[in-house]
Formats: structure tokens, sequence, C-alpha cells
């Protein structure tokens, strides 16, 4: 860890200010001299690691006040962006009309941690890529663009299938970011010049040539809230893993679907601990919309959604486990009673 | 009685409440680092980032830089020290590999510099700005690696004499009516105890203090004040209470005598607390092995033939190996048996004790490979042990002093419900879950070594017991306490003691589960000492030599003649006529069958362990039966344990809400060895991966929803006064083997290699 400064920002223009001010020209927001700190239950790790060298740190946690919103409505559902993981999980409406936002942050990390992470945070986090995390690796192009990928050809069980390229295969860790992708949820993004809205599906970058860029967001944005059109009764959160609580996924499928009068209407498919960023398999959804179900569609179903899914000497396992997942989280989906 | 504190049965102590539990929970228990230093400098280290090469040269002056610096120490201006040979071969450390001795670099993460500053933050963020440029070289990490080199273990282990054979293996072998080869395999594992390596390192004029967490302060002492060239009276080692060893602080580690020499330099306390990952590399771990095993069989069961092929990793300097064939070729009664033991040589550091070092991969083999014959036989494994359960030593022929293994199979099958199993694999489930049911046997050898102690008796019955012993979470402090209190007729909560300072009394190592026995057996001698005096001081025409000695052992309470009737006034007319205001006594207690420089080597902090196979006439081993309910999910393949169910037989039990501890700790232990626990090894570079508490899984608590302890009653007169066997390291040996038994009946796969994920189930 290397020294900083401290400010609480009282509101969010202060917080801006004070993020945008330390802001070099052209640095990612990853590597932005200052950076928010909310529950820090990441940042304060990474800080540990010397990963990341913040010289700033802004504390916005003072705006819990105006940005922690539960708000499930006729319409939809508005999340504050501070409002904390556990107190969104056991909230009895998100459990009756959105169980997949429920159980996706009810099955992350820990009792504690879920006490004190946020949900913008949460959807925030980076990757638990040990080369990357591990600093006495040069070979990190997120740390250091350009010069290689140590998990390519290294230990790479938890890696990505899905989304990688030859420059970068670390796993996007969350679980949350799934359901949220899952229902088109919108991220409302409050800058300098105001808030603006963008989709979520649009906040991830995938690595491709630039691993170090993560997200759509420049330094001196926060995410303010996240907000959901209609409502999502049946939908799943099914995450598989290596022990029974506080660890993260091997797979993951987050499922919503409308089924009226035993045809499905809508559906949702997305993926988590297989993939570069949060992970919509839409060409699975195609095959879902405007049919009945059958015994053999969860398999078609989980094909589609990792026909371009790409393992390694560890990780291939993923993709067999992914589709499985898949499969069952849609029998299950199909099956619940709402 | 509570789960916690079980009921009493016959010779099971009193379970009274850990001594130490109020301090613990309160959080006054003060361990080796927050032990308050007179204004003290912080140490910080810098680990290498290659396993082979030299450094070519450090740029140190970003890390000079920082505010609060004070020295940065590398092989370039490193206090010099003395070598100290390998525990095993008479000294006293656990690596020969001594950084900072020269440029080169011999295993990832050696250290590689020091950087002391005035805060732990400064020497951090300077440590952290340490650039250094390598030479690297590719280094050899692990089994089937270029460059490795492999070897018998007899010869240059001298810790391990013999790999134990009898009979005419390859001719009984050849003639079986059923044969099983096969091959199994464990991973690598670090201990990780919560507390952390720290040391910190005080000098007042010529003597040292070191407050480090120690399993074994004596050998500390001895080893740092060799290495620094200072008598070691001039040492002493202190920690009251270690968060937890598992065998990590069984040995000395390079850091210790560093700290000290750069303490003494800058004549300044020094406070060194390594992180996390450090402490993968800076100290020892459990290193992966390799197991081949044929068993032949009769058609009804009975083994004649028994072979066991071992290979271990260990670091290119040290021989270390476990070598646990010398268990499993005596577990069984087999007229011929073979058995082999390398060990391979890779550019890793040097691995060490963890938790029952040996049993652990060995058994996992052997009774993994019994659970295959009593597959092949289409006999209940439980019965195939029966079959083959033994009442002597198969190599040597000695008997066993007590052996209850099948009383333990019975006894655990029962609270199982092992009844209740449908032998056939893939045939029981529950839902998305299929469910298996498995077993396995335990076991660990009963060892003592010498111990000392001191006594002090007050008039009003307090008591203070002395002695250089180690609270590594067992229960140390509380068998010690009700041992004095039951020998001297005291009330429990007039006893203190006072462990873990070599300024006290020696004790052994706490290691190979001989602590109990060995402190408890010489606790209780001074005890009797202290009676003597008094008896002597009433009446001193009678002889309570006699008498004394036919309460030593197996009384539950005090029967000594001098204190029937009202004790405490007894106490005071026996003070009243000795004329004297407190009675101390001090002796030194050794096992039977010890070496002649048993003391001498005590004090010199060495062991010189005694037991399992090695008594003189007999055998001794604490046994168990472990069963296991695990559940597999037809969709993700998950695999968990709700139900560990054990039952354990080990001589008199001192403390039976302690002792459930331990065992509970060691089931679930085991069954994270078996699920989870891996040090994953970057096999290009010979580097740890996982090196941090979020990679390297360990159990929460919904992993173990269910686990039950049994604890038999046994008596055991021929092992040790105290007729206790230790039971630390029993309970974490069968489970491996169980889980995996149970995974193939739940599945009908069969894995050999450690540990079992999810990716290895296939349906």
């Amino acid at each position: 860890m290397r020294p900083f400064s401290y400010q609480r920002a009282s509101d969010p223009d202060m917080a801006v200010q004070a993020l945008g001010a330390a802001a070099a020209a052209n640095d990612p927001l990853t590597k932005a001299a200052a950076q928010p700190l909310a529950g820090g239950t990441t940042l304060i790790d990474l800080m540990k690691l010397d990963v990341m060298r913040p010289t700033a740190i802004v504390d916005i946690s003072p705006l819990a006040q105006a940005w922690s919103a539960i708000a499930p409505g006729g319409d939809g559902l508005r999340l504050g962006a501070l409002a904390k993981m556990s107190d969104v999980a056991a909230h009895a409406e998100i459990q009756r009309s959105y169980p997949v936002i429920a159980d996706s942050l009810k099955l992350a990390a820990s009792a504690q941690l879920r006490n004190m992470a946020t949900l913008g945070g949460n959807v925030m986090q980076r990757t638990r890529c040990n080369y990357f995390r591990d600093v006495s690796y040069e070979n990190c192009n997120k740390r250091n663009p350009g010069s290689g990928c140590a998990a390519m050809d290294g230990v790479n069980r938890m890696h990505a299938v899905l989304g990688t390229s030859d420059q970068c295969i670390a796993t996007y860790p969350g679980d949350f970011a799934q359901a949220l992708i899952a229902l088109d949820a919108m991220v409302e993004v409050t800058g300098k010049a105001g808030t603006r809205s963008m989709p979520f599906a649009q906040l991830h970058k995938r690595p491709g040539s630039t691993p170090d860029i993560e997200t759509a967001l420049q330094p001196g944005e926060l995410i303010s809230a996240f907000s959901i059109q209609g409502r999502w009764p049946r939908s799943v959160y099914l995450k598989a893993r290596d022990r029974q609580s506080y660890e993260f996924a091997l797979s993951s499928a987050a499922i919503a679907l409308d089924i009226q009068d035993g045809t499905i209407r809508d559906a949702r498919v997305a993926l988590g601990g297989v993939a570069t960023v949060p992970w919509r398999a839409r060409e699975a959804e195609a095959l879902l919309k405007g049919q009945k179900f059958d015994d053999g569609l969860p398999q078609r179903v989980a094909d589609a959604a990792f026909a371009d899914a790409r393992g390694r000497r560890h990780n291939s396992f993923k993709i067999a486990l992914g589709k499985r997942v898949v499969a069952r989280a849609l029998q299950q989906a199909v099956t619940m009673e709402i | 009685m509570t789960a916690a504190a079980p009921a009493p049965k016959a010779n099971l102590g009193q379970p009274v409440p850990r001594y130490d539990a109020a301090a613990k929970v309160m959080g006054r228990a003060t361990y080796a680092s927050d032990m308050p230093l007179d204004n003290p400098a912080y140490a910080f280290l810098v680990t290498s980032a290659i396993a082979k090469g030299r450094i070519d040269r450090f740029e140190l002056d970003d890390a000079k830089r920082v505010r609060g610096v004070i020295d940065i120490v590398t092989h370039e201006n490193a206090p010099k020290l003395k070598e100290s040979k390998l525990f095993s071969n008479g000294g006293y450390a656990g690596t020969t590999i001594q950084p900072l001795k020269s440029a080169e670099i011999a295993h990832d993460g050696q250290i590689i510099a020091v950087v002391v500053a005035e805060s732990y933050e400064a020497a951090r963020e300077a440590a952290n700005r340490v650039k250094v440029s390598y030479s690297a070289a590719a280094p050899s990490a692990t089994f089937d690696s270029p460059g490795t080199t492999a070897a018998a273990a007899k010869g240059q282990n001298s810790q391990f004499k013999e790999d134990p054979k009898v009979g005419d293996f390859a001719k009984a072998f050849d003639a079986a009516e059923v044969k099983l080869s096969v091959s199994y395999e464990t991973p690598t594992q670090h201990h990780n105890p919560m507390e952390l390596f720290t040391t910190s390192c005080a000098w007042m004029g010529d003597n040292l203090v070191i407050y480090e967490g120690s399993q074994y302060v004596y050998g500390l002492k001895n080893g740092v004040a060799e290495q620094l060239g200072i008598d070691a009276d001039k040492v002493r080692v202190v920690n009251p209470y270690v968060g937890g060893g598992f065998g990590s602080r069984g040995s000395m580690t390079p850091r210790t005598a560093i700290i000290a020499a750069i303490a003494k330099r800058l004549n300044r306390p020094i406070k060194l607390v390594p992180t996390r990952d450090q402490g993968f590399t800076i100290a020892t771990y459990r290193a992966e092995t390799r197991h081949e095993i044929r068993l032949g069989a009769s058609r009804d069961g009975r083994l004649v033939a028994l072979r066991h092929e071992g290979a271990e990793v260990s670091s290119r300097p040290d021989a270390y190996c476990v070598g646990g064939t010398k268990t499993t070729t005596r577990l069984y009664a087999c007229p011929n048996v073979d058995s082999l033991v390398s060990i391979v040589r890779a550019d890793r550091n040097t691995p060490g004790f963890m938790r029952s070092p040996p049993e652990v991969p060995y058994l996992f083999a052997l009774e993994s490979a019994l659970d295959e014959l009593a597959v092949k036989l289409n006999m209940d494994p439980v019965e195939l042990r029966r079959i083959n359960d033994a009442t002597r030593d198969p190599i040597d022929g000695k008997p066993y002093t007590s052996r209850s293994l099948m009383a333990c199979f019975d006894e655990a099958a029962k609270a199982f419900g092992w009844s209740q199993r449908s032998p056939q694999p893939k045939s029981m489930s529950d839902g998305d879950w299929l469910i298996g049911y498995g077993c396995a046997a335990t076991c660990y050898p009963t060892q003592m070594a010498p111990s000392a102690a001191r006594v002090r008796l007050q008039r009003d019955g307090r008591t203070r017991v002395e002695i250089a012993g180690h609270e590594i979470g067992t229960g140390a402090y509380t068998v010690i306490a009700q041992t004095a209190a039951e020998r001297l007729g005291v009330p429990l909560e007039k006893v203190a003691v006072f462990m873990g300072d070599s300024d006290l009394p020696p004790a052994p190592v706490a290691g190979g589960s001989n602590s109990t026995a060995s402190t408890c057996s010489a606790v209780m001698m001074v005890c009797d000492q202290i009676r003597q005096r008094l008896f002597k001081a009433l009446m001193p025409n009678d002889s309570l030599a006699d008498k004394a000695k036919e309460t030593v052992g197996i009384s539950p309470a005090p029967s000594t003649q001098a204190a029937k009737g009202d004790r405490s006034l007894d106490i005071e007319k026996a003070f009243d006529a000795l004329g004297v205001g407190v009675v101390e006594e001090y002796g030194e207690w050794k096992p039977e069958g010890a070496p002649l420089d048993s003391f001498r080597a005590m004090h010199n902090g060495q062991v010189r362990l005694v037991g399992g196979h090695q008594m003189k006439d007999q055998i001794a081993y604490a046994f168990g039966a472990e069963f296991v309910e695990v559940r597999v999910n037809r969709f993700t393949h998950e695999i968990r344990c709700p139900r560990l169910v054990g039952a354990f037989a080990a001589g008199r039990i001192m403390n039976p809400r302690t002792a459930r501890s331990q065992l509970m700790g060691g089931l679930i232990w085991g069954m994270s060895s078996a699920l989870l626990e891996a040090t994953e090894i970057d096999e290009r570079n010979a580097r740890y991966v996982n090196d941090n508490l979020a990679d390297y899984l360990v159990p929460v608590n919904a992993d173990v929803p269910g686990v039950e302890v049994i604890m038999l009653s046994e008596q055991d007169d021929h092992i040790n006064p105290v007729g206790a066997k230790g039971l630390g390291e029993l309970a974490n040996v069968g489970t491996n083997a169980a889980i995996c038994n149970a995974i193939y009946h739940a599945t009908g796969q069969r894995i050999r290699k450690l540990p079992v994920r999810l990716e290895n189930i296939e349906l």
C-alpha cells in the first residue's frame, strides 16, 4: 500500500469534482489517481496488494442517504448504487418480484461482506485472476498493457471461456451483474455534466486488445442507480461453486422467463463465472422466445449459450458445466411456482 | 451435558471448560505479535519472484526515499549467520536454504531483502518499491517436471531408517486369488494457521527475547542461538498462546535469526509481520505425494500380500520425507509386505510437518485401496477390515498395547446408520443429489518424549505449574491444570499454569501428538514428589512410595493417605510440620525406552520421541473409524459432505470437551483436505499461485452442517503414566479415503487424486 489522501464527499457534486480533478488525460478508470471508496471490500484489498495505487481516495459513503433507495414500483425497480447487498437481498418485494436479483446477491460473498458492500461497488469489482492480483508477475495486460498474459498458459481453472481475447482471459467474478444484464437493467451514471443513463450491458468492456479498460465509465463518473422495467417473478439464479458459501462461481446462470399459456413470451439468459464480462446469451434466448417448453429445449438452449466458448488447459470443464447449469436453471425457472 | 461437554464414561476425564477460554473470547490472550515492544522498528520482507536463478542487482533508491526507512538488508549487507542443520540431522532448522547468504535463488518466494522502517506502513511501501533484476533459470516444479531427481528415502534421510517388509510379497501377490493394483495422488497443502509467521526480537544487552508463535520454544531458542553464535542461555522465546500451528511452527524457519541479527545491528527491537502469501514460501508445507498400492487377497477377504510404494517431493538440498509406510505396512494383518519410499527433488522450499504428516497421504492410499478391494470381493468394507484386524504388528510381531479399531467401526457404524446403506453404487439419491456413504479407518502412533516440570504448592492450596509446553489451541493449559488439581487434590480454580516460555522447564515439541502424554506425565510425577514431601512430614515413619505408585495413572481423584478427609486442613498440617510456606518441586520425566541422552537433548531443544512402532516390545497406536455421507449434484456435480461421524479410542481422554474439539477439527480438516485444499503450482515457474485464503479453500460453516464425535472408553496401562494416547492428529487421517469411498458409492466413480472437484465427476 502506498500513501494516499483521503476525503469524504458530502454530496454528489463534491464527489464528482474530487474524482475528476485528479484524473490525468487518457488514464483508464482503473488507473485513475483518485478512486471512490464505498464498502471498500475490493479497493482496499487491491491497494494492499499494490495492484491499485491511487493517490487520492474519495469516500462516497455520505452519499448513501441519497443513493441507497430500494424502490420497487408498479412499472419497475430502482436501486440506489450505495444500497448494501444484504439489504437488497433481504427485501421482501425483491424476493417476490425479482428472485434472480435477491438470489444473486444472497449467494455472493459472505454475510459480513454483503453487509459492507454496495451494489455499485459490486458491479465494479475487479477480476480475481491470481496473476492480476500478484504484482510479482510482470506479464499482465490488465496491469501492464502489452506485457502479455501469465494466465493464458498458467493455472487458469477459474478463468473465462467466453468473451476472451488473446490478451486476457480473466473472469468477471460477480453474481449480481448477471441478474442486471439479464433483466435489461439501465445504469444511471453521475458525472460532471449531470447524470446520464445507459444499458447495463454497455457498462463492461470485453478485454479485446485493451484489457486495462474494463468499463465505459470515465474518471470522475460514478454509478448512482440501477433501474429495471417490469417485474420478473419467474426468474432464478443458479450458482455452482467449490464450497457451499463464500466462494465465486465456477459457473452460474441467471434466467428470467415470461410464460403465458404455456408459451415462452420472453426469455433472458445470462452467464456468470465463465465470461470476461457479465454475459448475455442472446442466441440461447432466441431459441426460447415464442416456444413451448419441451424436454429437449434446455439442452439446445445450453448448447447455444456456449457455442462460442473456448476452453484452455484447466478451465475447459466450464463449458460442459456451464451447459448443465443453464439447462438446470431453465428447468427450475419453468417449474417454479409464482 | 451438551455435545460440547460429552457425558462421562469410564476413563474419560471431566469436560471442564478451557482454561484460556475467557481470555481468548474476550481478546485478552496476547499472541506473540501482541507483545508490547519498547520503541520497535518494523520489518517487511521482499521475496523472490523467481524460483531458480540469481539476483543481478537491486534498485533501492526509490525504496530508500520512503520516509521512515531505516535500513534495507539484502545479501550484500546482511549480517552473517551460522548454518543450522536440518532438525532430522541433529539441528533445529526446517530448511537448510539460508536466505540473504548469496545472490542465489533456490525457490519461489525466498526472502531476498528485509526493509526496516519506523512504521509497518513505511516498511511495506518501501518493500513495494524495491526493484530486483534477476537472471532466471528454468526451475523444476514437481513430479514429472524436467530436471527433477528421484532416489530412495533410505540412506538420505536419517529419520527414515528402513522400508518395512516381511515375507515374500512378489510370490504371494502372484499367487493371490484377488488382486488390486492402483495409484493415488495427494496435492501440495499449506497449513495457513490464523496467526501469521510473525517474529519480534528484542535485545537487552547480550540477551535476546524472541516473541514468536512456536510449537517448540526450546528448539527455537537453541537454534537461533546456534545461528547467532551465542550461548543458548542468552536467548528466551516467549509465546503464551499460539494461533494455530499444525506443524508449521515445529522447526525453526530462517526468518527468526535474520530478524534477531538485524535487531542487534540496529540496536532496536524489531517486529516482523509477514503477509499471508509470504507464509506459503517462508515456512514449510505438506508436499505432494504419489502412491502405488498392490493388494493380494484370498476370496474370503484375507490379505495375503501388500505393497505400498510412495514418492514425495522435497527441496534440492533437504531430503525431507514423511514415509508413511511405517504405518500402512502395520495396520492390517498380512504375512507378505513390501514397501518403498522415494524422494523427488525439485526447486521448491523444503516441506515439513503438517498435521499427521505420514498418515494423511499414505492412509488415503491404503484406505482407498481397501475400499476398492472390498468392491472386488463384493464385501462390506467394514467386514473386510474386521477380517484383517491385527493384534500384532505384522512386520515385527510385537503386540499392540491396545487396539479398539473394530469397536470404533461398530460404534461409528451404528451412530451413522451404516446398515441403511444400499451397497450398490448410484443407488441412493434425494432430489438433485446422489447420495454416497463411505468409511475408512484412522490411526495415529502414540508418542511420548522427555519433559520436565516445576510445581509450587502454597499452604492455601494455590498451585503454580511451570512447563515450557505450548498452547496451540489444543487445550494444553486445561489438561495440565486438571492433572495438577487431581494429583494434589486442590480445586481446579486454584491452579495456575505457565507455558510458552523457554525460561520454564523444558517440554517437548508440540508435535506428533505427544504433548498431553509427555507434559501431563511430567506434571503428575512432580505433583507426586510434592505429595511425598507432605506425606513424609506428617508420617515420617510410613512409606508413601508404594501407595503413591498405586494411584498413578488412572485414578480419577487423589487417594493419598495424607490428603484423605479434610484435604486443605491436611495440607496446612503438613506445611506446619514442614515449617515452610511453600513447597516447590522440579522433576524430569522420560518415557520407557527413551535413549540415554534424552534429558541432555531435552535441554538442548532436541526431541527424542518414543512410541508408535519404535517401542521395545510393543506397538502403540490410537485408532478410530470414520463414516461420511457425501452428496453429489446430478447437474452441477458439486460435492458436499453433510455428515461426518467418527468414533475414536485413544486411551484415557483427559478432557472430553477439548478432545472432542480436536477430533471435530480433525474430521473437518480431513473433509477439507479431500474436497477443497490444494496449493496450485504454476509448473512453468515453480511458483504457488493461490497463495491466499480466498483462493486456498478451507471449509466455511455451511460446508460442515453435521459432525459427530464419539469417544470410546479405552484403558491402556502400557503407554505412559497418564494412560493417554495423543489424539490431536488422529481424526484427519481417515477422512480423505472415507470421502472418496463415499463418492464412489454415490457415483460409481473411483477418484484417486485429491482434492476431488466437480470437474472430476462424470455422470
